[in-house]
């Protein structure tokens, strides 16, 4: 499995500041986010910083993931088209299903081609946030060799389920059981979805015990100050 | 590459550069910046240098610039610049 296992930390991909200081809290890898955290107004802007940031800073230490906007949303495309060229090590494809991932599969062929990158070497994270997705997670994650483990967004899922978001996480029970096996059946990194009240560490301690104890290899941070308790849970 | 109405990008934001562009009817290009007395005296001058790089690989012959920097490092400041330019053209 790859080193981002234990922890990713998403920073938003329009804000110069903490693309500046994501690398300082030591996750396994950082996710430039395109998609929920940029307005559709900025995604050209917040596209070019991310191609930018890429090029500028050494993110040598850490796995780069970048989530791409869907390519229903009408942005995925170029997202692909300007992001693949600078080599992250990986993409992350929000609303996942196995016919988003075969196009963005073809997509990376190409550039990796053209760019005389070596096929195959930009891998793919699928977002588990829909009741498809979660229905089909084990076709998902076994829909291309890219794939190198799945990212379990509740808030989402909670939202197409029409659901409450709480911070026990009993409605999520079912979800989370169902993504962790999909995953650890193929020896995949199962990244559980982050603890959203960054100044709550007893809550978080919680949520990383219970999700440590399901079988997730790492969890998401949305605060860099959630990295030190997510590293004292997973190994 | 010929700009042909105003646009902006970026913020006034820490770590971050307001750039606006418009065309320039006089021709040429006029860059105007904004930023921290302290700033200006030591990074006016770099500052400057990229934008008018930024400027010269697209291909832009006229154009006025107006840039309020609020302590941007090099690469945001060459997107925020390409970002402004390809919405005003």
């Amino acid at each position: 499995m790859r080193q981002y296992r234990k922890s990713i930390l998403f920073v938003s991909g329009n804000s110069p500041k903490m693309l500046q200081d994501a690398p300082v809290f030591g996750s396994d890898g950082i996710v430039l986010d395109l998609e929920e955290a940029v307005a559709p107004e900025e995604k050209d802007s917040a596209r070019l910083l991310v191609k930018e940031a890429l090029r500028f800073f050494d993110y040598s230490d850490m796995d780069v993931i970048v989530r791409i906007n869907s390519l229903s949303s009408g942005f995925g495309e170029k997202d692909i088209e300007l992001i693949a060229r600078e080599r992250p090590f990986a993409l992350m494809v929000p609303k996942a299903s196995a016919e988003q991932i075969a196009q963005i599969e073809n997509k990376l062929d190409q550039v990796e081609k053209e760019e005389g990158i070596p096929a195959g070497s930009i891998k793919l994270i699928p977002v588990i946030e829909t009741a498809y997705a979660l229905q089909y997670v084990h076709q998902i994650v076994t829909s291309s060799p890219r794939i190198t483990g799945a990212f379990l967004n509740a808030e989402g899922l909670t939202a197409d389920f029409g659901m409450q978001r709480t911070k026990e996480g009993e409605e999520i029970l079912y979800a989370r059981s169902r993504v962790v096996v999909a995953c650890r059946a193929e020896k995949l990194n199962a990244i559980d979805t982050p603890f959203m009240d960054s100044d709550d560490y007893e809550g978080l301690e919680k949520d990383c015990y219970k999700a440590r104890n399901m079988g997730f290899t790492g969890k998401a941070a949305i605060d860099g100050r959630q990295i030190d308790t997510i590293h004292r849970f997973f190994s | 590459m010929v700009i042909s109405k105003a646009a902006q990008a970026g913020s006034s934001e820490t770590s971050d550069i307001l750039i606006m562009v418009s065309p320039n009817p006089d021709g040429g290009i006029k860059l105007e910046l904004d930023s921290k007395k302290v700033i200006l005296k030591q990074f006016g001058k770099q500052i400057e240098k990229v934008i008018r790089e930024k400027i010269a690989e697209m291909g832009v012959k006229d154009i006025m610039v107006i840039a309020k920097d609020n302590g941007a490092l090099d690469y945001t400041i060459r997107a925020r610049v390409q970002a402004a330019i390809e919405r005003a053209i």
